[in-house]
């Protein structure tokens, strides 16, 4: 039991790194990034070239994969978002150019990079053993960076200038911008945190996953989604909840003395059924706003 | 150039493009008609083949009396989805859609007791025997094939499913003229004011899902007949967006532009995967699926971004928000 919620613990860091990153965006653009999983997917990747056929610390590595996922995904801002700004395209619009560019960028990872399995070069055979429970170095790593990243975000946006700036121009971007806000320069920071977490996110679940592919980015995104939503989207603080409250829940959903345990193949099955019961309670998210501003 | 010319190849296409128009249809009635932002339409379509191949393998069921349960349990997977979801707001139902389309394929690749699990439907006997689903359906469609005067099985195929698509679009068709399709898009233009007029907007809703969750279990019955095989991974997420797609190629809110958007659509899906010739030899054939779905994915982004409305479309109708 202790075993599993350590487990969670790992599982739900990822998501809750990869949570924020998508609820920051929702907050300020009002988009669903449904590519957000193949940004991670993304900075697995490029820290993999890093890593494996460049021969550089893993280190070094996750720094490339966060920067160039960063720098890809303001790039992505003035090429496809901001035009579609200034045209004040709605949800819909938003949510569909999403799911085309995620099938642009996952097809394009596969077309680069192949489909085969890869790993980066760190020993999967070291193992952490605290009292009872056993972890690989990859998942104290993931718990570790993780526990770190939440830290460095919750501060910065409570309480930095900047994360003020983020917070007020989510709430209401007409007044942030009435208030003297540069709004624009708001969402590009809000587009560099969410690339610099989904590169993270994609590097921390490839090492925890040990091998992995283009494809996984994609895997990793509805419970991550479902995390946002638990959370209420739009709430960077209720995605960091509900992603470590979702990974946990697949993890100890799984307990023998549960009923005999859910077989772990419903993992992400689980995850849905806490959102869909979570939905039922409280439609609007744990700490959402019944309305769309 | 061969394969161009080739007969096969189009009849091809227009099954293809007939299976669409059928799942897209019910995506229209959803999202053009009813204002629904449903992103799982691919669910029902597998159960309404997975209900099908199990009823006739398992159960021994008549094919004719297993296809028409087959899109009843699709309609009722929409109604089950409804219930809890239609309040939600907006963004809220579109990731949940997804979300239960990823359930039921969940569900089909691991109960292999029920579904045949990863293998597919030739596993849905007893171990050791391939098992089929399609002989009722075959023996039908070479009667069909012998009373038209049809050169091969694939000409017939076409005209059956676009006999069926015909018909359905028809029907949605002369059902959206009435007062309940009247009701539908008033709902889908302002939420409240049809509430305020004393019209029940939950059930309109949910009727508009169920019934396009149907439409879907007609083109999963006819994706099951057109393959002979099917097994979870032809239910992937990636079939719900080219419905969407469909949907904005033809354009939003119209029911006869459903067809035209799916022919092209047939043409780039189906044509990509045989054209031979250069540019298209220059790349490996699994390199050529991922330039595919990139193609796709380009169109669906500029299609949102220079015209929201669809190709078709009427602007003043609907519009992308």
């Amino acid at each position: 039991m202790g075993q599993l919620v350590a487990n969670g613990l790992v599982t739900g860091s990822v998501y809750a790194i990869a949570a924020v990153g998508v609820s920051l965006v929702y907050g300020i653009l009002r988009l669903v990034n449904f590519a957000h999983g193949d940004f991670m997917a993304f900075g697995a990747l490029i820290a993999y070239a890093v890593n494996g056929p460049l021969h550089q610390s893993m280190i070094l590595a996750a720094l490339a994969g966060m920067a160039a996922t960063a720098l890809l995904s303001v790039a992505l801002d003035v090429v496809l978002w901001k035009p579609l700004r200034t045209r004040r395209a709605g949800f819909m619009s938003l949510f569909l150019a999403a799911i085309g560019l995620a099938l642009i960028l996952r097809q394009s990872l596969l077309f680069a990079a192949g489909s085969g399995p890869r790993s980066y070069r760190v020993n999967p055979y070291r193992v952490f053993v605290i009292g009872s429970i056993r972890l690989s170095e990859a998942q104290v790593i993931a718990i570790a960076t993780a526990a770190g990243t939440i830290l460095v975000v919750g501060l910065f946006l409570a309480r930095t200038t900047t994360g003020r700036i983020l917070r007020a121009t989510a709430d209401d971007r007409a007044l942030s911008a009435v208030a003297g806000i540069d709004v624009g320069r708001a969402t590009r920071i809000a587009w560099v945190i969410s690339g610099l977490l989904a590169g993270l996110a994609g590097v921390l679940a490839a090492l925890v996953e040990y091998s992995f592919d283009p494809n996984f980015g994609f895997q990793l995104l509805l419970p991550v989604f479902a995390a946002v939503v638990l959370g209420g989207i739009g709430s960077a603080y209720g995605a960091l909840a509900g992603g470590l409250a979702l990974g946990i829940a697949q993890e100890v959903s799984t307990w023998s003395g549960f009923a005999g345990g859910v077989n772990p193949v419903y993992k992400p099955v689980v995850a849905f059924t806490v959102l869909a019961l979570a939905l039922l309670v409280r439609p609007q998210g744990i700490f959402g706003s019944a309305r769309v501003a | 150039m061969s394969v161009l010319t080739s007969g096969g190849f189009w009849a091809f296409v227009g099954v293809v493009a007939g299976i669409y128009t059928i799942l897209a249809l019910g995506l229209q009635v959803q999202f053009g008609f009813a204002g629904l932002l449903n992103f799982g339409q691919v669910a029902f379509m597998a159960i309404g083949a997975y209900t099908m191949a199990i009823l006739v393998v398992k159960e021994g069921w008549s094919t004719w009396l297993a296809a028409p349960l087959g899109i009843a349990a699709a309609a009722a997977g929409g109604l089950l989805l409804g219930l809890p979801t239609l309040r939600l707001r907006a963004d809220y139902f579109a990731i949940v859609t997804i979300a239960f389309s990823e359930i039921i394929r969940y569900v089909a690749t691991n109960e292999t007791a029920l579904t045949g699990g990863s293998q597919g439907t030739i596993a849905l006997g007893s171990i050791g025997t391939a098992t089929q689903y399609n002989g009722q359906w075959s023996r039908f469609q070479s009667h069909v094939q012998h009373s038209l005067g049809l050169s091969s099985s694939d000409a017939t195929m076409l005209v059956l499913v676009w006999a069926t698509a015909i018909v359905l679009l028809t029907v949605t068709w002369l059902a959206l003229r009435t007062p309940w399709g009247r009701v539908l898009r008033a709902i889908r233009d302002d939420e409240d004011a049809a509430e305020s007029l004393g019209k029940n907007v939950f059930a309109y809703k949910l009727q508009a899902l169920a019934l396009g969750a149907a439409l879907a279990g007609v083109a999963g019955l006819f994706y099951a007949w057109e393959f002979s095989f099917f097994s979870p991974d032809d239910f992937q997420p990636l079939l719900t967006f080219f419905a969407w797609m469909i949907l904005l190629l033809g354009g939003l809110g119209r029911v006869w532009a459903v067809p035209v958007g799916a022919l092209v659509f047939g043409f780039i899906f189906a044509g990509t995967r045989f054209l031979d010739f250069v540019p298209f030899s220059w790349f490996a054939s699994d390199e050529r699926a991922y330039l595919r779905l990139i193609i796709i994915g380009l169109i669906i982004v500029v299609l949102v971004m220079v015209r929201p409305q669809g190709l078709l479309g009427n602007r003043r109708e609907m519009v992308l928000e």
